[in-house]
């Protein structure tokens, strides 16, 4: 693909596609966590579809160009589900697919969590949550200053919106009146140690961002004719109000045992046995798919 | 300045321009008016930056009283290609946001620059919780930080005009006890200290209000004592001047440092490191703030307390001399 080639927003993908990329991400991350010995397998099953319909629809993006002014950019606020970025990344051709490779060893560009200084297409390192909420009001501030349209999507999960700067940046970025501004939460509802509410409630979120003067967006995160709407239809990047798009997800979705047990696979590392039965499992319903 | 009250920390009175009453606000309207690219943000500290929004509205974001999120959103208008100025009051500033300055602006190797007003115990009777005398030892630590801090008005004004193109963070920390030390400032060069006095007889380093301290203590020691000194303006921390300190504690053998901050992780740690990895054997002293909980007071009072001035600079001096 020619470096100046534009990904415009609102690219054809149909539902089924959705849900086929979404399990195809599914199948890479297994992969990258076999490979590197540890990893975040529920968490970044919860936010497969939002990743898919985000990089094959919803972002207007130059992958031959990572720092086009005018790109869409996109924060993994929940930094620890990398893994499900690497493979769309160097699918959309930011990087070759052989760095996928050296996932996990030193030296490698693409890590657990996600580093702009060394891989293309990071628009902002993440890790450390409650901070991507803040960075990406800044990005959409500077939008406004420098006289450009581009979106900024910051990804985050509900745990992470029990950190304080979240609500920092969310009473930012109305003050702003970012209508530029999208931030997804990843609304799976369990944390690392837990229940996500159970801890300390986030609920209701939807009022809770509303009353931050956000446009609130409240949708089922698996459901794919939803999230193509939702994302083709969100106010204009000139609007007024920032907008939470409040995605009511599952844990592990997408694996049967580990939906069931989302906790116990937040963080781990599949035997041989699990990795046969996740992968047929994942294969069979994407054939299903195909046919 | 041993006179000066609480009040005149936050006046102008016996200021004269726009430059001295408030170098570092002075100095961003100038870049400003050079550089599109520049923006302030303030939590609740617009006051520091009046000249600039006067002049620059548009391209003044105020934070209202959120410093980590005021860090945070200037490393996303950085990596949208603007140069973020943000003043803060040093212990929000340097010591509330470290984490976010280095997660966010340090390691992504971003030009935000961090203005610390108030630093040390500048804020005098508000009380230690207002107090920044870890702020160097924290912000040295990170990997691709520059760390200043001028010795007066001119010295804020002559560093943030050099350091205006780096494209790396950097941290101004100014110092609010100052007395006028150059009649013109030095050109600053990248990550050298200028000399102020030449001597062989003791070494005196001071950076912020310690620069003009060891000025005067070495004029001092000149006229009562035949004692020579070397004198040296550390404004840069981090990067700081190796070359002149190893020739200097070679020369002299004795090394006194003055600051307005810890004794622990600021200049006189550097100082120490460095001369100990040389293997230089050289007799170290330290004028600077104890490990220790605080005294509370008008800082004037303070700086007598601790030390922090030309009479008791000098006896230490002429202890290392004579010891």
């Amino acid at each position: 693909m020619p470096a100046d080639t534009t990904l415009e927003r609102g690219r054809p993908l149909t539902g089924a596609e959705l849900l086929h990329r979404a399990d195809w991400i599914r199948l890479q991350t297994v992969d990258l966590i076999a490979q590197a010995g540890l990893g975040h397998y529920s968490s970044t099953f919860s936010a497969a579809e939002l990743v898919a319909t985000l990089y094959y629809r919803a972002l207007r993006l130059r992958p031959g160009e990572p720092h086009w002014p005018d790109r869409d950019r996109f924060l993994l606020g929940k930094g620890h589900v990398a893994t499900g970025l690497w493979p769309v990344l160097a699918d959309l051709g930011y990087y070759p697919r052989d760095w996928l490779k050296q996932f996990g060893k030193v030296g490698s560009p693409l890590n657990d969590h996600p580093n702009m200084k060394l891989a293309p297409g990071i628009d902002f390192s993440s890790g450390s949550l409650g901070h991507n909420l803040s960075v990406g009001a800044g990005m959409a501030l500077a939008a406004r200053l420098t006289g450009r349209d581009y979106r900024t999507f910051v990804l985050t999960g509900d745990g992470e919106l029990q950190e304080g700067q979240v609500w920092e940046a969310a009473m930012a970025a109305s003050h702003y009146k970012l209508g530029n501004l999208v931030a997804i939460v990843d609304a799976n509802g369990f944390s690392g140690a837990g229940p996500t509410s159970a801890a300390m409630n986030i609920e209701p979120l939807g009022k809770r961002f509303e009353a931050f003067g956000w446009t609130v967006r409240e949708i089922d995160g698996h459901d794919a004719p939803t999230l193509l709407k939702t994302f083709d239809e969100l106010p204009d990047p000139g609007s007024h109000e920032p907008v939470a798009v409040i995605a009511r997800t599952r844990k592990g979705h997408g694996v049967d045992f580990m939906e069931k047990q989302p906790q116990a696979w937040h963080l781990g590392l599949l035997n041989a046995e699990q990795y046969a039965d996740v992968v047929a499992e994942i294969s069979a319903r994407m054939e299903l798919a195909n046919g | 300045m041993a006179e000066k009250k609480m009040v005149d920390v936050f006046s102008d009175i016996e200021r004269e321009t726009a430059m001295t009453a408030n170098p570092a606000g002075y100095a961003v309207t100038e870049l400003g008016a050079r550089d599109e690219r520049i923006v302030t943000l303030a939590a609740d500290m617009s006051n520091t930056v009046a000249e600039f929004i006067a002049k620059f509205p548009e391209r003044y974001i105020e934070c209202g009283i959120a410093e980590t999120n005021s860090v945070s959103l200037a490393a996303g208008l950085a990596s949208a290609g603007l140069i973020p100025y943000i003043y803060s009051m040093s212990p929000f500033g340097m010591l509330k946001t470290c984490e976010q300055w280095r997660t966010d602006v340090d390691y992504n190797h971003l030009p935000v620059r961090l203005v610390g007003r108030l630093s040390g115990v500048a804020m005098g009777y508000f009380g230690t919780s207002h107090y920044a005398v870890e702020d160097i030892a924290i912000a040295r630590t990170m990997n691709n930080t520059v760390v200043l801090s001028p010795a007066d008005a001119a010295s804020c004004v002559s560093l943030m005009m050099s350091t205006a193109d780096l494209e790396v963070p950097v941290y101004i920390r100014i110092a609010e006890g100052v007395g006028k030390v150059y009649d013109e400032a030095p050109a600053y060069e990248y990550g050298k200290w200028p000399r102020l006095r030449s001597g062989g007889d003791v070494t005196l380093i001071g950076h912020g209000m310690g620069t003009g301290l060891a000025a005067a203590a070495a004029e001092a020691l000149y006229e009562h004592d035949s004692i020579e000194a070397d004198v040296f303006d550390a404004a840069y921390l981090r990067p700081y001047d190796e070359a002149a300190l190893l020739a200097s504690a070679q020369k002299t053998g004795r090394v006194l440092t003055i600051e307005e901050h810890s004794v622990v992780g600021g200049l006189g740690t550097i100082v120490a490191e460095t001369v100990a990895r040389a293997g230089l054997v050289v007799r170290l002293d330290q004028v600077a703030l104890p490990d220790k909980d605080l005294e509370v007071g008008v800082p004037a009072e303070l700086y007598e307390y601790y030390g922090l001035t030309p009479s008791n600079v000098a006896a230490k001096a002429r202890n290392l001399v004579r010891r």
